[in-house]
């Protein structure tokens, strides 16, 4: 009964990015093979399968981070409010705003807490001294960090523990209010307290954001995401609500993966 | 049960003589560094009775008369190296960002390893070539341009006025800066590489350009190691003999103005140690070379200083 309620809402809410035939190539090697998918607004969608699947590779798509490296290239389309992002007139900077990315591990910035999240803001917005302790405020609340960095804002970020760091950069990324944003195993480096953490911030954050959120840890994936999607060898083999791919997955292939017979 | 105890016996003696050897090593550089000190100070003695302190600030230097002061040569010294650092360093930072972050991949070695034979062309070849070829061209082309469009201009119209000679303090100047590029370059492309992907990509991922990740993200996080970059090629600035001494003009006068020909501690010293004849004379020389040893020293001092206080400023 709650499923089939979950999937009516699942078709009233909206695609937020819609992947279309999307194609991958390190060089010569084809790492993702014809990608179809959405991400809905306002959900969480997980990302899960064995390392080298692509999954990785798919989120980095989605700000185009792929394009600070030479020969990476995609083809396909991955619409954004009905925009392909995959074109070459795209303001690749414009759109990393509007895509905010955390990574594997926590990556302040060599500066203060408060400079750390000043620094995208800048990059777009000219707000005076008080909007700028406002936004900061903001930001590093929207995280749960606002409570322990009070009281430390001029102090170095890379002074605060590994999961502080982390919901550092996380406040980070919200900062610049973007529209969606992706997480690339954001815990894979973290203990599990502050794992924990980062789980309960997931759940406040997809309020406000359409998330993407790559893990490794497949009760991770259940617990936070609403959708996930299995990625085996560049290819997606299934995606569907959380519930169904973990109970009644339709794949042979998900089944053994998420009941451990592999990965 | 007897040979093992012999081998631990004998591993616990050649422990010992290795950590004796080693210890030797490192403290050798500290008995030589004392040793120079002091043969220095022995060589120095004589003028330092005769002119104390003040031969710092002395401008006078004339062999004939006996009369020697150091300030022409450490000012020479001190303001070539800084318009050497002031061109090299900017253009080296430059160097850097193309190489590490905007060249085509297949660019970067060839690149890379052409300003390291910059680095590996001998001093002299530079000084000929400042003299024979950069300075002529320089005193044709570019001083006259300098003069007519920086006159009247407050401070700028005084550092570039007076004959077109090619030689003096700005060619110097401007031949170290040249010399210094290779080693400072080198240096801020080798730290700027070892930035974590994973940090560039988070200021790149916050919509960050080029410019603004490296001058925000990357300097910062590589700062002690441009430092060391900088200081590596004041080092060489400073001490730098043959190039300078070609191309600054070999006077002991006053300067006006950058074309002046001047002189450098180096400059004087090569020029002059073997005509140098009474022992007050070549106890001035001598004297100047402390000097340098303990500006280069001075230098190095105050940059770890302020490295360590950035480092506290930031908390780490």
């Amino acid at each position: 009964m709650r499923l089939q309620d979950s999937s009516m809402t699942a078709e009233t809410t909206q695609a937020k990015l819609t992947v279309k035939n999307l194609n991958f190539f390190y060089g010569n090697f084809h790492a993702l093979k014809n990608i179809n998918l959405n991400i809905r607004e306002g959900k969480v969608t997980a990302f899960i399968g064995p390392s080298g699947c692509g999954k990785s590779t798919l989120l980095r798509t989605f700000n185009r981070m792929y394009e600070l490296y030479p020969k990476l290239r995609a083809e396909g389309e991955i619409l954004m409010n009905g925009n392909n992002i995959l074109d070459k007139g795209v303001d690749l900077n414009m759109l990393r705003a509007k895509v905010g990315m955390v990574f594997q591990k926590p990556t302040p910035f060599p500066m203060s807490i408060y400079d750390n999240i000043a620094f995208g803001v800048k990059l777009y917005e000219s707000l005076s001294k008080s909007e700028m302790d406002d936004r900061v405020e903001w930001a590093l609340s929207k995280a749960a960090l606002w409570n322990e960095a009070k009281d430390k804002l001029r102090q170095s970020g890379l002074g605060l523990s590994g999961g502080q760091q982390q919901r550092l950069c996380i406040a980070r990324a919200i900062a610049v209010k973007p529209e969606v944003l992706l997480l690339d195993e954001p815990t894979s480096a973290l203990d599990p307290i502050s794992t924990a953490h980062i789980e309960e911030l997931v759940h406040e954050l997809k309020r406000d954001y359409t998330i993407a959120i790559v893990t490794h840890n497949m009760q991770q994936a259940a617990r936070v995401s609403d959708y996930t999607a299995y990625m085996y060898l560049g290819e997606l083999v299934e995606v569907g609500e959380t519930d169904t791919i973990f109970t009644t997955p339709t794949k042979k292939a998900t089944e053994d993966y998420i009941t451990g017979k592999f990965g | 049960m007897n040979s093992q105890e012999k081998r631990m016996r004998q591993q616990v003696l050649q422990d010992r003589i290795f950590r004796g050897t080693t210890r030797f090593f490192a403290f050798f550089v500290l008995a030589l560094l004392a040793g120079i000190l002091i043969s220095l100070l022995i060589g120095a003695w004589p003028a330092i009775q005769q002119f104390g302190l003040g031969f710092i600030v002395g401008t006078e230097w004339n062999p004939v008369t006996g009369q020697f002061g150091g300030w022409n040569s450490i000012r020479g010294t001190l303001l070539s190296s800084f318009i050497a650092l002031l061109i090299g360093v900017p253009v080296s930072f430059g160097i850097a960002i193309f190489l590490t972050e905007l060249s085509p991949v297949w660019l970067r070695r060839p690149l890379g390893i052409a300003i390291e034979l910059l680095a590996g062309v001998p001093s002299i070849i530079y000084g000929m070539w400042g003299l024979f070829v950069f300075a002529p061209w320089f005193a044709d082309n570019v001083q006259p341009w300098l003069t007519e469009h920086t006159a009247g201009v407050p401070i700028l119209g005084g550092l570039f006025d007076g004959p077109p000679m090619g030689i003096g303090m700005l060619t110097a100047g401007l031949i170290l800066s040249v010399m210094v590029i290779p080693y400072v370059s080198s240096v801020m492309r080798d730290v700027f590489e070892v930035v974590p992907a994973m940090l560039k990509e988070s200021a790149y991922g916050l919509g960050g350009t080029t410019w603004e990740v490296v001058w925000r993200v990357v300097l910062p996080y590589t700062r002690s190691g441009v430092m060391g970059g900088v200081m590596l090629g004041l080092g060489r600035a400073l001490g730098e003999t043959m190039a300078i001494t070609f191309v600054i003009g070999n006077a002991q006068q006053p300067i006006h103005s950058l074309f002046d020909p001047s002189t450098s501690i180096s400059a004087t010293l090569a020029n002059e140690f073997t005509e140098a004849t009474t022992a007050l004379h070549t106890g001035s020389l001598i004297y100047l070379g402390l000097l340098l040893f303990f500006i280069t020293f001075v230098v190095l001092t105050l940059s770890k200083l302020m490295l360590l206080r950035m480092q506290r400023a930031e908390g780490n």
